[in-house]
């Protein structure tokens, strides 16, 4: 079994949003990075399906150097090798150049099965997944809690509105993994030092034959602004007897949402 | 001459989702400024039980085949792209709920063009291009987007946008099509449905949402907040902390790593208010902090709060609120 997990080098969850001074990007210096957590648990189901049935799991990732990190991260996880699609410009590209230069490197590896996690954080878009699929004609299921395979069909669980759709099809497929997937692993001193030795192939979007339309941009940004500060609420001190019906008072009389 | 607006409709067994309409409405109100028409599509074997005219169709576009019958990414988003190729829209929107979220940027790939995903804010720019706005790091920042090619698709977040009054006077016609689509198009499909365990109300849908954190201190305690909940009539939501200390499923959570929420009502209870918390649940129209701690930062974003024991809040709060609803 081969496969693949593509992942993306995101600023960590806890990290304080500043906007570029030309208003257009996210100011992303001074930011520590980490693997999108999503990214993570589609790198532990790559790991244990490659345990249980054999075969190869490589890491793919697309953007600045910066992101080898990311990839050496994976690789101490376990994954066997790496490929980064080096190019500055697509740190800030929109999914379908990235989905296009992802589903380059799937179509020259050929995987049985293609992960993401379900969303980057940051951009909190989700669609490069479907771009890849499409691009290769693959089927795709999103929002994963659930993956089982069988002689080249597989049984998956996605997350919905209050409900899970078991969808059934067959391998080639891409799937995105969710949070109740599994617990990922912590990587091992042995496998931190073990992915010291691993190769991480470097690779650029001309040397995957991808077309100036291929990277067009499809979504363009006039501008990024923080939220607008919200008014001071009241915020009320007394004692529970007092307070309470106070609350439901203001929640009814004058917010009139009760 | 990409003309109108072509809206997905979500509906299963005649059921329409209320965010389909909420995007209904929106593509009428669009519709407006560019003085072109609306079409709405269903796809598969069913009905809407409710007159998509009345919130905004001008004509209602039936896509028909018995590949449709259960859902798939790859069969709806064909039955898009050829819809697209019908009536060859300015813009396609939908709602960013699992289904849109799923396929629509498929059908998008499929067209070759862009999808602006999850938007809160949709207008007509000038040179008649579609702008939106997305929040980006789960809602500390906004981006002001356009897609740069036509058809300029998008998808709406749940619960943001108004739902008008119907206007019972409107009508459509419903026009059906059959896609071209073979059995090796369709590869993954739905086999079932099962319903999840856990909160009775949906959380992206609910319109109060009642959340516990940290300060709720033991799985047994969530019974005190399902109680408020059910009083509310809401739905039961989680902080990161509450969900990693194996107190509730992550089903519940609200926050960067799990849902979105945008509520008229939230309600946080014993959440002291982590930047990865506030990400998930900012864009609710009215927040409401309960925390002993009068410095939590949640309280900055609160409209109203109480500073005090959820403890002997929660349950006084419950109370209330039947007496409210039993004076009514």
């Amino acid at each position: 079994m081969k496969i693949v997990v593509c992942v993306k080098y995101v600023p960590d969850t806890a990290a304080k949003i500043k906007v570029s001074p030309d208003g257009k990007v996210v100011d992303l210096s001074d930011i520590s990075f980490v693997v999108n957590p999503y990214d993570e648990f589609a790198v532990e189901e790559a790991l244990r399906i490659k345990e249980k049935a054999g075969g190869e799991v490589i890491v793919v990732g697309a953007g600045s150097e910066k992101a080898n990190s990311g990839l050496r991260t994976c690789l101490a996880m376990g994954a066997d090798s790496a490929i980064l699609v080096q190019d500055e410009t697509l740190e800030n590209a929109d999914s379908y150049p990235i989905g296009a230069v992802l589903a380059a490197v799937c179509r020259e590896i050929r995987p049985d099965l293609i992960l993401f996690g379900k969303t980057a954080i940051g951009v909190d878009n989700g669609q490069v997944p479907a771009v890849v699929a499409e691009r290769l004609g693959l089927p795709q299921v999103s929002v994963v809690v659930k993956l089982e395979l069988q002689d080249g069909k597989f049984r998956a669980e996605r997350e919905i509105e209050g409900a899970h759709e078991i969808v059934e099809g067959s391998l080639p497929a891409v799937f995105t993994a969710q949070k109740d997937l599994n617990t990922p692993r912590y990587a091992s001193l042995k496998g931190i030092m073990a992915a010291k030795k691993k190769t991480i192939g470097i690779r650029t979007t001309q040397s995957l034959g991808l077309t100036a339309e291929d990277l067009q941009p499809r979504i363009s940004v006039v501008e990024v602004t923080l939220p607008p500060s919200r008014p001071p609420g009241k915020i009320l001190t007394g004692e529970v007897p007092a307070a309470v019906p106070e609350l439901v008072r203001l929640l009814h009389e004058e917010a009139k949402i009760i | 001459m990409s003309q109108g607006i072509l809206v997905f409709i979500e509906e299963r067994e005649g059921t329409v989702k209320r965010s389909s309409l909420e995007a209904l409405t929106t593509a009428r109100r669009l519709a407006g400024v560019l003085q072109e028409p609306v079409t709405a599509l269903i796809v598969g074997p069913g009905n809407p039980a409710v007159d998509l005219a009345h919130h905004g169709a001008d004509t209602i576009l039936a896509a028909r085949h018995e590949l449709l019958h259960s859902y798939s990414a790859e069969g709806f988003s064909a039955a898009v792209v050829q819809a697209a190729q019908k009536v060859g829209p300015r813009v396609i929107l939908g709602a960013a709920g699992a289904m849109g979220r799923d396929f629509l940027p498929r059908a998008a790939a499929g067209m070759g063009v862009g999808l602006a995903q999850d938007c809160t804010e949709i207008r007509i720019a000038e040179g008649m291009q579609l702008e939106c706005v997305r929040p980006i790091y789960a809602g500390k920042a906004f981006a002001r987007v356009r897609p740069t090619l036509l058809p300029a698709m998008a998808t709406l977040r749940p619960n943001v946008f108004a739902l008008g009054a119907p206007d019972s006077a409107r009508i459509a016609e419903t026009v059906e099509f059959r896609p071209d689509l073979s059995a090796d198009a369709v590869r993954a499909r739905v086999a079932g449905v099962q319903a999840a365990s856990g909160s009775k109300v949906e959380l992206t849908e609910a319109d109060v949402v009642v959340s516990g954190g940290r300060g709720i201190k033991g799985p047994e305690n969530f019974a005190i907040l399902q109680d408020l909940a059910d009083a509310f009539g809401a739905a039961l939501g989680a902080s990161r902390a509450a969900v990693d200390a194996g107190w509730i499923g992550h089903d519940h959570q609200v926050g960067q790593t799990g849902k979105t929420v945008s509520p008229t009502l939230y309600v946080a209870c014993g959440i002291s208010g982590a930047i990865q918390h506030l990400a998930g649940m900012s864009s609710s129209k009215y927040i409401v902090a309960i925390n002993k701690d009068p410095e939590a930062p949640i309280f900055k974003l609160a409209d109203y709060g109480i500073v005090g024991d959820l403890f002997a809040v929660v349950p006084a709060l419950t109370q209330e609120l039947k007496k409210l609803k039993a004076r009514e």
